[in-house]
Parts: C-alpha cells; structure tokens; sequence
C-alpha cells in the first residue's frame, strides 16, 4: 500500500495515486533523443497527429454514415456533404489525411532506409513500423469502400480477386472474403467493421508497441553516431546542454516538431480546401453499378507502385501465365520491405551518403517507385506496358542486389 | 542549409510523383476534344431569314400544341406526364422558355429533322423514328417565324433551376435538389425513359464532381465528341443557358463550395500564425543548446 498523506495540491494528489511525476520523467523529460537531427525526425509526431485527424473526423463521419448498399452513397454525399453543418469539412479532412498521412509514412520509411535506422538493435522498430504500414493498407483500402461509388465497388472486386491467387482459382477464399459471390452488401458492412473498429484498435496497439521499440535502441540521429545515452544524459541534466549529445523529448524534442507540424498544418489545410481531388477521385461520385466497368481502374497513388508490379508482367514467361508472374511479384512486393534489415548485410549503422554503392540503391529504388506509380495511374497500352514492365524487373533486380551491394560496401571499408 | 537541402529533395520527389499520377496521368486517361462551338454554324438553321412572331404564332398553334403545352401563356398539357411518356415514350417540352434556352440557329434546325439537328440519328434507323417529326416539309421562312414566336414568348430570364428543369429533367433526375418530396425526379417514368433511351439516363445529383466542369459543358454542347454513339442528344443550349443549368449541378451537387473558399482563407491565416509561434518557441528553446 502506498503511503498517502494529505495532498496540498492536485498534481501531488494524483503523484501519489498514480506516480505522475516519476511518469512525466521516463516518458517526457528524461526520455532522451539525440540533438543531431533534422526535421524528418518529425515525421513520428506528424504521422500521430495525422492518425488522431483521422480519428476524430471519422467519429463525426460516423455519426451519419450507413453501412448500407441502398443508403452508404447517399448518406456521405448528400447527408454528410450537403446537409449536415461542416460535413463537407470533416469528410474532406477524413479524405485528405488519409491520403496524406501515406506521404508522411513513406517519408518516414525512406528516412529510416537513408539513415540505416533499421539494424543493430532497431529490427523490432522497422518491423512494428512496417506492421503499421499494412495496418494502414487495410484501413485505406477498406475505407475507400465505405462511400460505395464506382470506384469503391470496382477496386474491392479487383482485390478481393487477388485472393484467388491466379491459377490456383482458390475461389472459396475469395467468396468467404466477400461473404458471397461478387462484392456485396455483405462485402461493406464487414469492411465497414474492419475500418471502424478492427483497423483503428490493431493500429493503436501497435503504434503503441513502435514506440516502446525505440526506448532500448533509442532513436538514431543524422550522422549514425553511437551515442552513449547514459552518459550524455547526465552531462545535460548538469547543465551542459551545449556539448551534450541529447535533448529530452519534452519540451526542446517536442518544440521542434511542433514548429515542423505548424508547416505540415498550412499544407494540408491548403490541400482540404482548395486541391482535394487527388484524394476523392471524381471517378467515386459515381454510385456502384455492378454493371458498368469504368473505364479505368486504378487505385488510390499510395498503392501505385505495388498494383504495378502486378500488372508489369504483361506476357507469359517461363511456361507460366503472366497473371501469375505478376501476382508473386506483388505478393513479395508487399512483405520484402519487412525483411529489409535482414537483407542489408552491412553491420555499420550509416546513412546512405557513407555507404556508396547502398546511396546508388537507394535512389534508384526511390524513382523506380514513381515511375511504378506513375504507370500504375495509366493505361497499360503500348508504351506503357514495357516501361511497366521493365521498372517492376528493376524493382525485382535491386531487391536481388542489396545483400551483395550492402556486402562490397562493408568489404571496402573494412567492416567485414 | 542542410534542412533547406532535404526539404528541396522532397518537395522535387514528392512534386514528381504528384505530377505524374494527378495532371499528366489525367491528360492519358481522357479523351481531348474542340472546345464548345456554340453559335451551331455546323445545322441547317435559319439561312439569315427574320422571322415574324406574329405569323409564327398561327403556325406554332396549328402544327405544335396538339403534343407540347405553353403552359404560361394559357396552353396547358393535354395529358399527364405518364401518360404523354406512354404516348411518345418520352415526355415532351413545354415550349415557353424555349426561346430563351436554345440557340435560335439550332431551334430552326431542330424544327426541321429533330434527329439530325440533336445527333442521334443512329438511333433512328431500321423504321425507328424520333418522336418529333420533322418539319422540312415548311417553308423556311415559317420556320423561321415559328422561331421568332418562340423567343417572343419566351420570359427575360430564368432561374438556374428553371434552365435545369427545362433542358434536362425530361430524362435526367437530380434527387438531391429535392430529398425530402421527390420533386427532381425526371418528368419520364423511368420504365418509359429507359425503354426510349436504352439505358437509364443518370441522376445528375454529383456529376459536377464524378465529371469537371469542362468537361460538362463539352458533353452538353456536343455528347457525341465525348461518347460516340451516346443516345444523349444535342440540345441546342446557348452558352447562357448552358452556365446556368451547371450552376444549378453546383448548387444542389457542390453546395458546400461558398463555404470552402470563404472559411478556407480564415483557416490558412490562422495556421500561419500557429506555425510563426511555433517557429519562435523552438527558436527560444534550441537557442541553449548550441
């Protein structure tokens, strides 16, 4: 039992029931950052605040949204957009921060692929943030169901038939998916769950695991120096902030995120406004018609890439069928970035600019991913299929070459 | 400098990226056409003659209202719309604003061979006929002084509504002018329109967002530019009427675009002043730290 005297103050009142100021210490003002770093360091509070947008939006969303096939279209653009008050502000703060908080996630993720942040103690934190990224996935893919237009019904019979797997005409799978033989009204509702609740739940619980994964290894800085914590704490707890080599995450890491979220706020707000076409496609203001192909289909930019490489592979190779080559393609396409620390065979923790041949990787993989994306939006005809299909081989290639190229790069410095 | 450095690195490859899937992929994903051409120069029109209203109108009475009514200058509808649909199979015009609504070019083609002046003459074939039939069988100059009657009855002005109501409801519902009573439904029962058009003419309720604005006007100034072979006929719209029936599909489709321009700036203003804060008090903290 814990010893309890008369408070004199609420904050000792709550200390001693909850242990709030030894609470305040490890999570705030001892948790230790390094002070060598820019403003892509932010990315984690921005993501944050990103997702407790998209919370709150969503919960006005709900309020009027009905999981319904005959009512889903209606209640989000008449009732949510036309006559609720500031309905149309909500849902295109929903719409937008789920687009853009895909940015913020690449962002993030090619941060820690520039600065190796991802080895030598840090697996479980890439692991856990790759865990959120397919947690994302779902919650983009199945949110964009929820509006039921064409675009909706289209892109979720196109998926779901992926779990058919090709040849292996695994059609069981696919309708225990949907809950019946095509998308349905059955498919929507148990989306609707999975976004709503399901999703939202597995994402907060590992955003909270991701979190404590960086409390061992602590967060990396710029140059990939290997701080000794302990030791630098105490140098800026005595007053020497100028030489320590930490800043504690409350107030000065926190200030400096605040200040980059301030820009972050003026881009998205500008994008909620005035330029959020890029994130309700004008093609979803159709209603599903489960009898009329739109011309195109292509899902939202942030699946781009990987939705390329499983239509890069446009002819027959090897005896199987294109459709085939493609979907495995895919399916490494989405599970090779979780194993990434395990195929850099570099031990050094160092950002790309140290590792030469790694730098030249790095880059590549960056533009091979937009021109994946970029002819993932357009027509596969003509041109575009070889261009397709010839950045999904590189895109196959770099991930063949990064254990050799990790590898001469530590050879020639000597590390191996 | 260094931050400046990265953050110029991402602003390329993020604008690189945005470039490629939004304006260019858009510019591969849609078909290209003429801009809207809307002084008709391409029918068989009134060939420079002037009308005169007073002759059109014993024209108009003899040859017109045994199927269209002029409901405010005192020719009322002979049937309901059901049963006109049954009749026609589709419900035809009331000719009041007619002569405000369409080019006057284009009405005196329409007159003429409906079919041809509206583009869907593939729809006719193989003993199919439009349900207008064709008046080339007058004399130009009476057609010319129906057109005149036409515009001379026809009102000033019209509301954005009235213009939608006029040029389009006959086949095309928008449900969301009118939730609650059902009142923008199409005049056409829907079994008829279906069965006179082939398919079901859309509900215009979001098409200011599902089609841009440009492309609308192409499509209504000329359907078969953009859908070869559409059963959407041309209808003749000046470019006036034709703004207003799209401010109408902003009014009811995209009601809340005032709002957005006007709270949008307020937002940004405020945002900027949280960010020069912000800025500043984490100037002040890093300001001991090196």
């Amino acid at each position: 039992m814990a010893k309890i005297t008369k408070a004199n103050s609420l904050g000792e009142w709550f200390d001693q029931r909850l242990n709030t100021t030894a609470f305040t210490k490890v999570m705030m003002t001892e948790y230790w950052i390094p002070k060598d770093i820019n403003f892509l360091w932010a990315m984690g509070v921005v993501l944050a605040v990103t997702f407790k947008i998209l919370i709150i939006s969503g919960i006005f969303l709900l309020m009027y949204y009905k999981p319904d096939v005959n009512l889903a279209f209606d209640s989000v653009n008449y009732t949510i957009m036309q006559e609720v008050a500031y309905g149309w502000l909500f849902r295109h703060m929903h719409g937008v921060a789920a687009s853009v908080i895909f940015l913020v996630i690449y962002i993030h993720m090619f941060t820690g692929i520039y600065y190796g942040s991802y080895k030598k103690g840090r697996e479980m934190i890439w692991i856990t943030g790759m865990l959120l990224f397919v947690t994302f996935s779902a919650a983009g893919f199945s949110g964009y169901m929820l509006p039921w237009g064409q675009m909706s019904y289209w892109a979720a019979s196109v998926i779901t038939n992926l779990f058919a797997g090709g040849s292996l005409e695994a059609w069981g799978l696919v309708e225990w998916i949907r809950g019946g033989f095509t998308v349905n009204d059955a498919t929507l509702t148990r989306f609707f769950m999975l976004h709503v609740f399901l999703l939202p739940l597995a994402i907060i619980v590992i955003i909270a695991v991701h979190f404590y994964t960086l409390r061992i290894p602590h967060v990396n800085n710029q140059e990939s120096d290997d701080i000794d914590f302990d030791a630098e704490a105490e140098k800026y707890l005595s007053g020497d902030k100028k030489n320590a080599k930490v800043i504690p995450f409350w107030p000065v890491f926190l200030s400096k995120d605040f200040a980059v979220l301030g820009v972050f706020f003026i881009f998205y707000f500008y994008l909620v406004f005035f330029h959020f076409n890029f994130a309700m496609d004008p093609v979803n203001f159709d209603p599903a018609d489960a009898m009329k192909t739109p011309a195109h289909i292509y899902p939202e930019w942030y699946f781009l890439w990987s939705y390329e490489t499983l239509r890069g592979p446009f002819f027959d190779m090897m005896g199987m069928k294109a459709a085939d080559i493609g979907l495995i393609i895919f399916g490494m396409a989405q599970g090779i970035f979780v194993v990434f620390p395990f195929l850099d065979r570099d031990p050094d923790v160092l950002p790309a600019h140290k590792r030469p041949l790694f730098n030249i990787w790095f880059w590549l993989l960056l533009v091979d991913l937009i021109v994946l994306s970029v002819y993932g939006k357009l027509p596969p005809s003509g041109a575009n299929a070889y261009v397709g299909f010839a950045a999904t081989a590189v895109f196959l290639v770099l991930w063949f070459a990064l254990p050799i190229i990790t590898k001469i790069d530590a050879k020639r410095r000597g590390a191996l | 400098m260094r931050e400046l450095k990265i953050l110029a690195v991402l602003v390329v490859f993020t604008g690189l990226l945005y470039f490629g899937v939004e304006p260019y992929a858009h510019t591969q994903l849609h078909k290209h056409v003429d801009a809207p051409e809307y002084s008709f120069k391409d029918v068989d029109g009134l060939k420079g003659l002037k009308g005169d209203a007073i002759a059109g109108a014993a024209h108009v009475q003899a040859n017109c209202i045994a199927c269209h009514s002029m409901e405010k200058i005192g020719f009322p509808k002979l049937m309901d719309d059901a049963t006109s649909a049954a009749s026609y199979g589709v419900v035809p015009p009331d000719l009041v604003t007619s002569g405000l609504l369409y080019n006057a070019e284009y009405l005196a083609a329409f007159i003429k061979n409906p079919a041809k002046a509206t583009q869907t003459e593939h729809k006719f074939k193989d003993g199919a006929v439009h349900p207008m039939p064709s008046y080339d069988w007058m004399q130009p100059q009476e057609i010319a002084d129906m057109v005149a009657y036409l515009q001379s009855i026809a009102p000033k002005s019209v509301t954005n509504k009235e213009a939608f109501a006029d040029a389009c409801q006959r086949c095309h519902a928008i449900k969301y002018g009118d939730m609650l009573n059902g009142t923008m439904a199409s005049f056409t029962p829907d079994a008829n329109i279906m069965a006179y058009m082939g398919a079901m003419p859309p509900d215009l309720s979001q098409y200011i967002k599902s089609r841009s604005e440009q492309y609308l006007h192409e499509f209504i100034n000329a359907p078969q530019k953009h859908l070869d072979g559409t059963a959407m006929p041309r209808v003749g719209l000046t470019e006036a009427a034709e703004a207003q029936v799209i401010n109408y599909m902003i009014e009811v489709g995209d009601s809340s675009r005032d709002d957005r321009n006007s709270i949008g700036p307020k937002f940004l203003i405020y945002l900027l002043i949280f960010a020069v804060f912000a800025w500043l008090w984490k100037a002040k903290i890093w300001r001991d730290l090196h």
